[in-house]
């Protein structure tokens, strides 16, 4: 229990107006929140923001003998992308990451995702965009999702919910900076880049 | 198709009303409050039974909360399959919501907060001598009811001008609500269409094509639904104080109380009047709703992106809009403070009622996160300017070219001051309440055909 006991508990991390756009790196309690301030979602406590922002990790095993629905959804969600590129936008996301992997003889699917909205606040948005893009035909295919999603928006949510594995350390390069935002220095970068073209002539 | 004859009025009606008032009780045992509920419904009537022509001249709501359906003798079974938010009630949800700090339920003065809060009746009336007559006849049923208590009760009244609603700061009110598909309501210009009666009513299909779970049995809970009650003080001296101190003129003035709602006061949208005020515009139902926001104004500039129009109804900015649409009843309350004259103190403000068929999925996320999230819209640092829990650390930003405006510690404008969760239930299932003491569980024969 030693170790239990020395895990931080009261963040010792910098507030994000101290370290915005710099490296951050925050040490979350087991369990995911930190006690001192847990805020009440309307779906129960909500995950504490990090230097990515938001985030989740959902893990499940999968119903054995089912690894091609998945690879045949990653082909779909490519295709469907490239036909539009906003597909996701509601998500505001960095990045989503899907992995299959074994565990004695057992495969898990993990799905990860970084992005800069609050998914405790957005969970029915979130899952709305998982049923538009198929991502339900996937999870159909883990052990214990609900087979009356479609009617119990609930019981998906709570699938979600109790599936997710908080991380205890979260690290960026550039910390609680949103995807619009590094779009929008981007696009300053290009544009100037135009006006110093035209200063050129 | 739409059971209008037992569907309470107040989810389909909007009534002509200049005053009214709602009554909060509580019973000690389940004769009492069913006997109150029967000597009450024949004032009680459906959409299909409400005119608001010249003869009609009073109109009444019923509605419980979670404890109240169990004191009035609802099984077990039958409480527990209603959702969480509604058995835990408002005061218990005070975080999800933002009622924290001096918007907390320890301060609400009414005793919504309290637990033995069992029932509302809500009534509004065309004008004084008809509230009158109805507060008198509810007060002598109280005598004969010793057993149904007084938690508390509010006056509403209209503010003057009276020709048109609006707020005690002065902004024109019920501007734009959703129209139920199979109502006789007309969805006007930008309104977004008839929503499907599941977003509002329980046993109808909602806009997810399913009807919304809703309790069992469906006697007492088809054609129901849930009436977020918000009891908010408008601090009118320190909204014209803040006026004044952002701006010099007149017309200066008129556009920072524009910028904080996203329309003018005249009810006039920014997004289509954005340097001057267009009173014609404002009071123009087929106009004053007819703009989005994502290619119009992107970033804000006419409307700003943190303004109480645009978070309550983000139009095209927000993904799944027909799932998180309300139903807007409710009224002014306390006295005008006339323009000029230094705040006296005393209470004003709306009291108010949400009405959905999900508190959690339509009510609580307009509050937590269009109203309550700093960072909606990447804000970074504000809440909702006009009903936001501020706490005088946040702040406004205004876009403008070439830089904009920010407006730190920005005070606030409303305390919460009550708030409760009801159960509104459907004709039948007020029938079925009534009569849950009584060996037939049919209606009492002498409320057939009872008329107000």
């Amino acid at each position: 229990m030693t170790d239990v006991l020395e895990r931080p508990q009261v963040s010792k991390a910098l507030p994000p107006e101290q370290v915005k756009g710099r490296q951050s790196a925050v040490a979350i309690p087991a369990g995911g929140y930190f006690p001192d301030r847990v805020e009440q979602g309307r779906f129960g406590p909500v995950f504490p923001r990090t230097p990515l922002n938001y985030g989740f990790t959902i893990i499940a095993a999968i119903i054995p003998g089912r690894e091609e629905k998945f690879y045949e959804y990653a082909r779909n969600l490519e295709a469907a992308v490239a036909a539009t590129p906003g597909v996701l936008d509601v998500l505001k996301l960095h990045t989503l990451k899907w992995s299959l992997f074994d565990i004695k003889g057992e495969t898990y699917f993990m799905y990860q995702g970084v992005f800069d909205t609050d998914f405790d606040k957005y969970t029915e948005d979130a899952v709305n965009i998982f049923s538009a893009t198929g991502i339900d035909t996937v999870f159909e295919n883990l052990e214990g999702f609900p087979a009356d999603w479609k009617s119990n928006s609930e019981a998906f949510i709570r699938f979600v919910r109790e599936h997710h594995r908080p991380s205890f350390m979260e690290y960026a390069e550039y910390s609680y900076v949103s995807a619009k935002e590094v779009k929008s220095a981007l696009a300053v970068k290009h544009g100037l880049a135009g006006v110093l073209d035209n200063m050129q002539l | 198709m739409l059971e209008l004859d037992d569907i309470q009025h107040i989810l389909l009606t909007r009534t002509p009303a200049l005053t009214g008032r709602y009554v909060f009780v509580s019973f000690a045992d389940a004769d009492c409050g069913q006997a109150w509920l029967k000597a009450l419904l024949p004032t009680v009537r459906s959409a299909a039974a409400v005119g608001v022509g010249e003869a009609d001249n009073s109109w009444v709501t019923i509605a419980f909360t979670w404890s109240g359906l169990a004191r009035l003798g609802v099984g077990p079974a039958a409480l527990a399959s209603f959702p969480d938010a509604f058995r835990q009630g408002m005061a218990a949800r005070a975080e999800v919501l933002g009622d924290t700090g001096r918007n907390g339920p320890e301060h609400w003065v009414d005793g919504t907060n309290r637990p033995d809060l069992h029932a509302i009746a809500i009534l509004f009336a065309r004008n004084d001598d008809e509230r009158q007559r109805c507060e008198a006849e509810h007060q002598l049923l109280l005598g004969r009811c010793p057993g149904v208590s007084l938690v508390s009760s509010l006056q509403l009244d209209a503010t003057p001008p009276y020709d048109y609603a609006h707020d005690h700061f002065g902004y024109r009110d019920r501007l734009s609500q959703p129209v139920i598909e199979g109502s006789e309501d007309v969805a006007y210009n930008g309104c977004g269409g008839p929503l499907k009666a599941g977003e509002f009513i329980l046993g109808y299909p909602d806009e997810s094509g399913q009807p919304y779970p809703m309790p069992a049995p469906e006697r007492l809970a088809r054609n129901g639904s849930y009436l977020a009650y918000r009891r908010l003080e408008e601090h009118v001296g320190a909204f014209r104080d803040f006026l004044a101190e952002h701006g010099e003129t007149a017309e200066e003035q008129e556009l920072i109380a524009a910028k904080l709602m996203g329309r003018w006061r005249s009810g006039a949208p920014l997004t289509l009047a954005p340097e001057q005020d267009d009173p014609a515009l404002g009071a123009d139902l087929e106009r004053c709703n007819d703009f989005n926001y994502k290619k119009e104004d992107p970033h804000g500039y006419a409307v700003p992106l943190g303004s109480h129009m645009r978070r309550m109804n983000p139009r095209d900015t927000a993904a799944n809009m027909n799932r998180r649409r309300m139903i807007r009843r409710g009224a002014t309350y306390g006295t005008h403070l006339p323009e000029g004259r230094p705040d006296d103190g005393e209470e004003r403000g709306i009291a108010a009622f949400v009405i959905c068929a999900s508190l959690v999925r339509q009510f609580e996320f307009a509050q937590n996160v269009w109203v309550n999230d700093r960072n909606f819209h990447e804000l970074g640092n504000e809440r909702d300017p006009i009903i936001g829990n501020q706490d005088g650390s946040l702040e406004y930003k205004i876009p403008k070219r070439p830089l904009r405006k920010k407006i730190t510690g920005l005070p606030a404008f409303t305390t919460v001051r009550g708030g409760a969760y009801f159960f509104l239930p459907g004709i039948k299932a007020l029938n079925h309440l009534a009569g849950l003491g009584d060996q037939a569980a049919a209606p009492a024969p002498a409320l057939q055909g009872a008329r107000a």
